[in-house]
């Protein structure tokens, strides 16, 4: 372990000042808490590709039937089941409707529903979360026992009362999740501020005279946006599915409009003779729920603190 | 107590370096660390937040994450072998049985689920073959030893009931339960209250006493080592700047670091009004350590050498070793700072 | 409770008589603390030591009104501020401030530092424009020992060290006058602790700070201490001049806490003479009835636990929790 010895002069023996200012220097720019998880996310394959066809999915699902001279209602029947040639991109179904069209269309409601589902979450849950954990006590009992209530009434059997009480549609459906959906947000959201709200930071705002407010905006919401944000991405597809799911056995939307579960049920039937009815809205269906897991992985373990370097 | 340092060699770590890989780069955590481990004393490795100590203890017992641990070099040489080159089926057969090692957290270091009497006869029954009725008994024997009240009604309880100091005899109670020749022990106490500190502490050198086994103690506390320890290796930025006997290093210190170790500490004995000398600055970053000398940025004597060269180990005595540029024939004669040596 | 008589050299700043707080837990009550009544002086240093559950940290934390007394009486500067609500507690808020123990969780790991230390500025709307706002950010930085750049950064980006000085300019942004201190060191490496000590001390000078020091490092609390309390349980054992009270510690939970701390010095270690205590501590739901170290207490005596011992000043400036043992 001898390396070769410098010259040893007497100059190189007096004293300096150290650099001490440079110890307390930090290099580099600042390193914010987006910037990082953006960083730590372009690094997940999986993520990134979710990413990139969720986005493509959805500049398609409205660009898509702008490309093409016919709509999704217009019945042709003398088309009736054309396979998919280069006049009907996707091919047509029973009523001879352009499959393409339909397939676009129905890909618009899905995200709808999804999107719904996720606005929901974040207006009704993220606050009802957010009074009952930071509240705490009888608040946060009362609270709670609502959700138990609400959660114990299966999601299905909502549907069903709503889709006898209300004509079967899209409003009926939006009902059916906004009831439901967004509880679980809510419990997470909760958690997060049961935890907080005992870290020191927080009691530091509160101690300098910070109001509840000021501690949920600046504070707790700002340390739950992870968990948030997370969860956003994974009920998105969830709500996509249960749309899919009412509509594949006949509760969801009703013809002439669509959606890619009813696609799928249609396609489904004919599965015989004319396979591609189903194979393209399934694709479709398949690569968004895909997409928006692998997203949604790649978010939860980009957003983890505690898997930072 | 000075009978002890005359034994001879039960571990002979030479130039260990260990780095880890991280996402951001190599982090050098132990950078050439040498030391000595003699039978039946107690050594004491000091050092602060990043100075590689716990990361040499576990090295030794080889419990470093393997996916991104790297062992660039060094061995540590115990009975005729070297601990880092060993498979893991003998680590297996080395660790609890001839070297132990005690941990921080009384709280995670035990299984919460299993009855604190099966933890301690997992030990027995794997290096010692013992079962049934002979392990029960010995498990009783080594709760009485660690001076747990009631052992027989003790040995079949859980974990949780037991309070901070008891697990932390248990813990013991497990380390020692093969007999080791070597214990390690990180940060055995620091988790624990004050007068449970006291109560551990004497238990474990009156093991040490007992039992003839040689220790090896990590700690950031002068206290602790002030009280227990026989020799102390002095850590700083993944190398050993000085060891010595306890005496040496306390009383004729002869290196920066450790005089801004012992001038910062307030003593209960000391002069209020005095201000304390702390060391300005913060540890180096470890991944992208400084070429010379690493406590150079923070040395209140740094000469232009220091930055560029590490210095070479200066002997004062047989045990005294320090590394330091300022013992160097050319270099100018400082005092250490008033309240550092012979502080009585 | 009786009060205490002023040392002499300042008034009380601030005074709490039998204070309690308890925590329920389930069905029964946490005691964490349970009578206390001390007076500090304005400009004084008082420390305030104990092992875990004695109920330091609950002390400092009501004094701060993070929570709410559950029994007793606080008065600062002579003003009875047990009961205060809405405005008023604003208003304490800017006299009183702390500085935590965790140098990871006292920070908002998502706000840059320069806003985290101007929260108070903001709360209490003592700037007038965004440039004196960051006037005195840059003041307080510079205070603290800290450059003016390292405003706009985010708290992992700094040491345990710096992170603990960020805490203080916290604190000081308020122009506050009485400071509880929780553990402010006990995270930090040695060497570091030494640097945060020292400003502390650097800053009562300046500004003519009162201190609440909480640590359960007995040699830091007597460096930087006028006085000090020790607590057990929730209460109170002995209180004295922080010399006064190592070179004659009466009470035996102080004689066992000042034998069993490990002097860096090695003779001194092996000549002294050490009262280990045995047993745990017992839990403060449920505490021994009378005294209640007696569980531990190398000299109890029977009537111990039949006894509520009394707070007495046993000699000028030092009081003790005297029990039946010290007939």
């Amino acid at each position: 372990m001898e390396t070769r010895r410098p010259e040893l002069t007497p100059d190189l023996f007096e004293q300096i000042e150290a650099g001490l200012q440079d110890s307390e220097r930090i290099v580099g720019p600042p390193i914010g808490f987006w910037r990082d998880s953006w960083t730590r996310l372009k690094k997940n394959r999986g993520a990134l590709v979710g990413l990139v066809v969720i986005v493509a999915v959805i500049v398609v699902a409205y660009a898509g039937p702008l490309l093409s001279p016919y709509t999704p209602f217009g019945q042709d029947l003398a088309r009736r089941f054309s396979v998919p040639s280069s006049q009907f991109w996707f091919g047509t179904d029973e009523f001879g409707r352009d499959m393409w069209n339909r397939v676009w269309i129905g890909t618009q409601v899905s995200l709808y529903i999804g999107f719904l589902a996720a606005f929901l979450d974040l207006v009704v849950g993220v606050v009802y979360g957010a009074i009952s954990g930071l509240f705490g006590g009888r608040v946060d009992d009362v609270m709670q026992r609502g959700i138990e209530i609400l959660n114990g009434v299966p999601y299905l059997v909502v549907a069903i009362l709503a889709m006898l009480v209300l004509s079967p549609g899209i409003i009926t459906i939006t009902i059916a999740i906004g009831l439901t959906s967004w509880t679980y947000m809510a419990r997470i959201v909760r958690g997060r501020m049961l935890q907080l709200k005992e870290q020191e930071f927080a009691l530091a705002s509160r101690s300098l005279g910070a109001n509840r407010a000021r501690l949920l905006t600046k504070h707790l919401i700002p340390n739950s946006l992870g968990p948030m944000v997370v969860n956003l991405m994974f009920t998105i597809p969830l709500a996509i599915f249960s749309e899919a799911f009412l509509s594949f056995i006949g509760l969801g939307i009703q013809p002439p409009d669509t959606s890619l579960g009813a696609l799928i049920n249609e396609g489904y039937k004919e599965l015989r003779f004319h396979s591609y009815l189903l194979w393209f809205p399934t694709a479709v269906f398949s690569l968004l729920m895909l997409s928006f897991n692998l997203l949604a992985d790649g978010l939860r373990d980009a957003l983890d603190p505690k898997m930072r370097k | 107590m000075a009978a002890a340092m005359n034994g001879d060699n039960n571990l002979q770590v030479k130039d260990l370096q260990i780095s880890f890989t991280t996402y951001a780069g190599e982090v050098q955590a132990v950078r050439g660390v040498s030391f000595d481990l003699r039978r039946g004393e107690t050594l004491a490795i000091v050092g602060e937040s990043g100075s590689g100590k716990t990361v040499t203890a576990k090295s030794l017992m080889r419990l470093l994450p393997e996916a991104n641990t790297l062992i660039k070099g060094g061995e540590a040489i115990f009975e005729g072998q070297d601990l880092l080159k060993l498979s893991e089926q003998r680590m297996q057969k080395i660790r609890g049985s001839k070297i132990a090692m005690v941990f921080q957290d009384p709280m995670t270091s035990l299984d919460p689920t299993m009855r604190v009497g099966k933890q301690i006869a997992e030990s027995l029954k794997k290096h010692l073959g013992l079962s049934g009725q002979r392990a029960k008994e010995r498990a009783v024997e080594l709760l009485t030893l660690v001076g747990i009240p009631n052992p027989e009604d003790r040995v079949k309880q859980y974990p949780h009931q037991f309070s901070g100091g008891m697990r932390q005899r248990v813990v013991i109670a497990i380390a020692l339960a093969c007999d080791p020749q070597i214990l390690i022990a990180d940060e055995p106490t620091t988790a624990l209250d004050v007068t449970i500190q006291a109560q551990i502490l004497e238990l474990l050198r009156e093991l040490q006493e007992q039992l003839g086994m040689s220790v090896i103690l990590i700690t950031h506390d002068l206290g602790v080592v002030a009280h227990t320890a026989h020799r102390v290796a002095v850590m700083y930025a993944g190398k050993v700047v000085e060891t010595g006997t306890l005496r040496e290093i306390f009383y004729n210190p002869q290196m920066p670091y450790t005089w801004g170790l012992l001038a910062s500490i307030p003593l209960p004995t000391a002069d209020r009004s005095q201000e304390l000398i702390p060391i300005p600055g913060s540890p180096p970053d470890m991944l992208d350590p400084p070429k010379g000398c690493p406590f150079t940025a923070r040395c209140p004597y740094s000469m232009r050498i220091c930055a560029d060269e590490m210095p070479e180990y200066t002997t004062f005595s047989r045990e005294h070793k320090a590394a330091c540029w300022l013992h160097h024939p050319m270099a100018p004669n400082v005092e250490p700072p008033v309240r550092v040596g012979g502080a009585r | 409770m009786t009060e205490q008589s002023p040392n002499g050299n300042g008034r009380a700043l601030l005074e709490v008589k039998d204070l309690k707080k308890y925590f329920r837990v389930g069905r029964e009550a946490l005691k964490a603390v349970d009578g206390i009544s001390v007076e500090i002086k304005k400009g004084e240093t008082l420390g305030l030591v104990g092992e875990s559950g004695c109920g330091k940290t609950t002390v400092g934390r009501v004094l701060v009104r993070l929570y709410e007394p559950s029994g007793g009486e606080i008065f600062y500067n002579g003003d009875d501020i047990t009961k205060v609500k809405g405005q008023d507690t604003k208003r304490l808020h800017r006299k009183m401030q702390m500085i935590f123990q965790d140098p990871q969780a006292s920070l908002n790991p998502r706000m840059v530092i320069g806003d985290s230390i101007a929260e108070g500025i903001d709360i209490h709307g003592l700037a007038r424009d965004k440039r004196e706002r960051l006037e005195r950010v840059h003041e307080l930085l510079e205070t603290v020992g800290l450059n003016k750049e390292h405003a706009n950064r985010y708290p992992h980006e700094f040491s345990g060290g710096q992170r603990q000085r960020i805490g203080v300019a916290r604190a000081l942004a308020v122009d506050p006058e009485f400071i509880v201190a929780d553990e402010p060191v006990s995270a930090l490496d040695v060497s570091i602790q030494a640097q945060v000590i020292n400003l502390m001390r650097r800053l009562q000078e300046e500004r003519s700070l009162t201190y609440l020091f909480i640590s359960h490092d007995l040699s830091v609390v007597k460096y930087i201490s006028d006085r000090i309390g020790v607590m057990y349980l929730g209460q109170l054992v002995e209180m004295a001049d922080s010399d006064e009270l190592y070179e004659n510690p009466l009470h035996p939970y102080t004689r066992a806490l000042l034998s069993a701390v490990p002097v860096p010095d090695p003779d001194y270690e092996t000549e002294r003479e050490r009262t280990v205590l045995q047993g745990d501590l017992p839990s403060p739901v449920n505490p021994p009835s009378g005294c209640r170290f007696r569980t531990r207490c190398p000299q109890a005596v029977e009537a111990a636990a039949h006894v509520e011992p009394e707070w007495r000043e046993i000699k000028p400036g030092h009081w003790i929790q005297a029990c039946p043992c010290f007939a």
